[in-house]
């Protein structure tokens, strides 16, 4: 027993006497887990998206500049915020994944890359709606624009590269792989694009010096981005749980599982 | 040590050797890609002048990733990559031969006809070194990143599409600076910067994709 991993000795004991948080690295006990967090998440989102949405449209000045099209911001910088950070979480679970063995690590980065890949679309559809009105055109070749773009292709061939292969465990490794891969190289294409082509704006929000825009707008963007927070933790939890049946389905706990939940109906 | 290397290598080249059509399938793929552009955008010499290294080095990379199935792909299917896996030896060490008799055998026939086409393209003809050296810096990378996605794609249904969406991406870097470079040449802002960065480029990557390709080939074979 001294000798064997935290993981293992999860596996073949119910009640594990590891440390309390890495219990939560095995699937039967994560499953549970998910599913009484999930729920929480979800209603943090949804009120805080409100409380947002009302920041945005009704507590936000309007814009000396840009009138009302900027409100647009309230959607597109967390957005934009979202899908880099999540690309990076998914590096992130893909190492532990890789380092540790963890199986349940595969699965969380699998479980983000869809939310990750949604945020990057609607960074890039709101980009073209208001970079329609204020540079006249929906589509430019810029910078932060198109190393979005590559951004979701990454997301595109790592979700492609995940589904193709049938082996789940062929998958996950590789699916870690090119996710580490693309992780070192998202900052190598971030400088180069933006040698290539500069038009847009300089960042909005910096933390070194005093922000650019009233405290009303960074407070509805900032709720907005916590809503956006707690929604992904909401959808990920939310779609690891069936990922860890289907993989774990030969084992006893997955069988009670779905008879407790198949009885209740 | 270097013996495996050089073995390695040897055996690949003999084997393009022997199949040299393949070797000049690839080659006329990209003489063919670059003659289609004058008939899609007009003989305005002008015009092709100011897209000449654009497209040159699209369309080396299209040839780079068309051939990148070959890489690993006979290996695999009569298990001799199994077989160099099971070996003694690094995996590094005859990733990095099997990459590099592909590039001697696929990049460089490319980098000596560009600067033909280059003509054909009305190029400057200054040029035309920063072209050969860019593409000479750059087309070693494109073979070592497209390892890693040829080594993760083996025996994948769909595997050719996905290798094209799972690396053009990372080539976006390459393609930049390889094509800023002779564009900044005939510009005549000096075509330095954009060549030491390939070069730093070709240097990352030769450090790091040959451990993430025979991670990679491990994962495929298990």
């Amino acid at each position: 027993m001294a000798s064997g991993s935290i993981d293992q000795d999860n596996r073949m004991n119910p009640s594990p006497r590891g440390p309390s948080v890495l219990r939560f690295a095995a699937p039967q006990n994560f499953y549970p887990l998910a599913g009484r967090l999930a729920p929480w998440f979800a209603v943090t989102a949804a009120v805080l998206t409100l409380i947002g949405l009302w920041l945005a449209f009704f507590v936000a000045p309007v814009d000396a500049t840009q009138g009302n099209v900027y409100r647009v911001i309230f959607i597109h910088v967390p957005a934009a915020w979202m899908s880099m950070f999540i690309y990076l979480v998914m590096a992130f679970w893909s190492a532990v994944g890789l380092v540790m063995n963890t199986r349940l690590s595969f699965v969380m980065s699998q479980a983000l890359a869809p939310t990750g890949a949604m945020f990057c679309f609607v960074a890039l559809w709101t980009g073209a709606l208001w970079g329609r009105p204020t540079w006249g055109a929906y589509w430019v070749w810029d910078a932060r624009l198109t190393s979005q773009l590559l951004l979701l292709f990454l997301y595109f061939g790592f979700i492609a590269l995940t589904r193709a292969i049938e082996d789940p465990r062929r998958g996950d490794r590789a699916g870690a792989i090119i996710a580490l891969v693309g992780a070192v190289n998202v900052p190598v294409i971030y400088f180069s694009v933006k040698w290539w082509n500069t038009l847009h704006q300089g960042a909005s929000v910096s933390l070194t010096k005093a922000p650019s825009m009233a405290s009303t707008m960074l407070m509805g963007m900032l709720v907005l981005a916590f809503a956006s927070w707690a929604y992904t933790l909401a959808v990920t939890l939310w779609r690891v749980r069936p990922m860890i049946l289907e993989r774990e389905r030969h084992t006893e706990w997955v069988g009670a599982v779905l008879d407790r939940e198949g009885g209740r109906k | 040590m270097l013996s495996t290397f050089f073995a390695v290598l040897r055996r690949d080249l003999l084997l393009a050797w022997r199949g040299r059509a393949d070797v000049m399938v690839t080659l006329a793929f990209f003489v063919i890609v670059v003659c289609l552009f004058p008939f899609g955008v007009g003989a305005e010499p002008n015009l092709l002048r100011a897209i000449a290294p654009g497209v040159l080095w699209v369309a080396a990379l299209l040839a780079c990733l068309l051939s990148l199935h070959r890489l690993f792909a006979q290996d695999y299917a009569d298990g001799t990559l199994e077989q160099l896996l099971l070996s003694s030896e690094p995996a590094v060490l005859w990733v990095l031969a099997k990459i590099l008799a592909f590039w001697l055998t696929t990049g460089l026939p490319v980098v000596v006809v560009a600067p033909g086409l280059g003509l054909l393209l009305d190029l400057e003809q200054g040029a035309l070194p920063v072209l050969v050296l860019s593409l000479a810096l750059g087309t070693p990378i494109l073979a070592l990143l497209g390892a890693v996605g040829a080594a993760l794609t083996l025996g994948v249904r769909g595997g050719g599409m996905l290798l094209a969406l799972l690396i053009l991406p990372l080539f976006v870097p390459v393609l930049i600076f390889g094509a800023g470079a002779v564009e900044a040449e005939a510009s005549g802002t000096g075509a330095l910067a954009h060549l030491l960065l390939l070069g730093g480029g070709l240097a990352g990557a030769l450090a790091l994709a040959p451990i993430a390709c025979a991670a990679s080939l491990r994962i495929s074979t298990e």
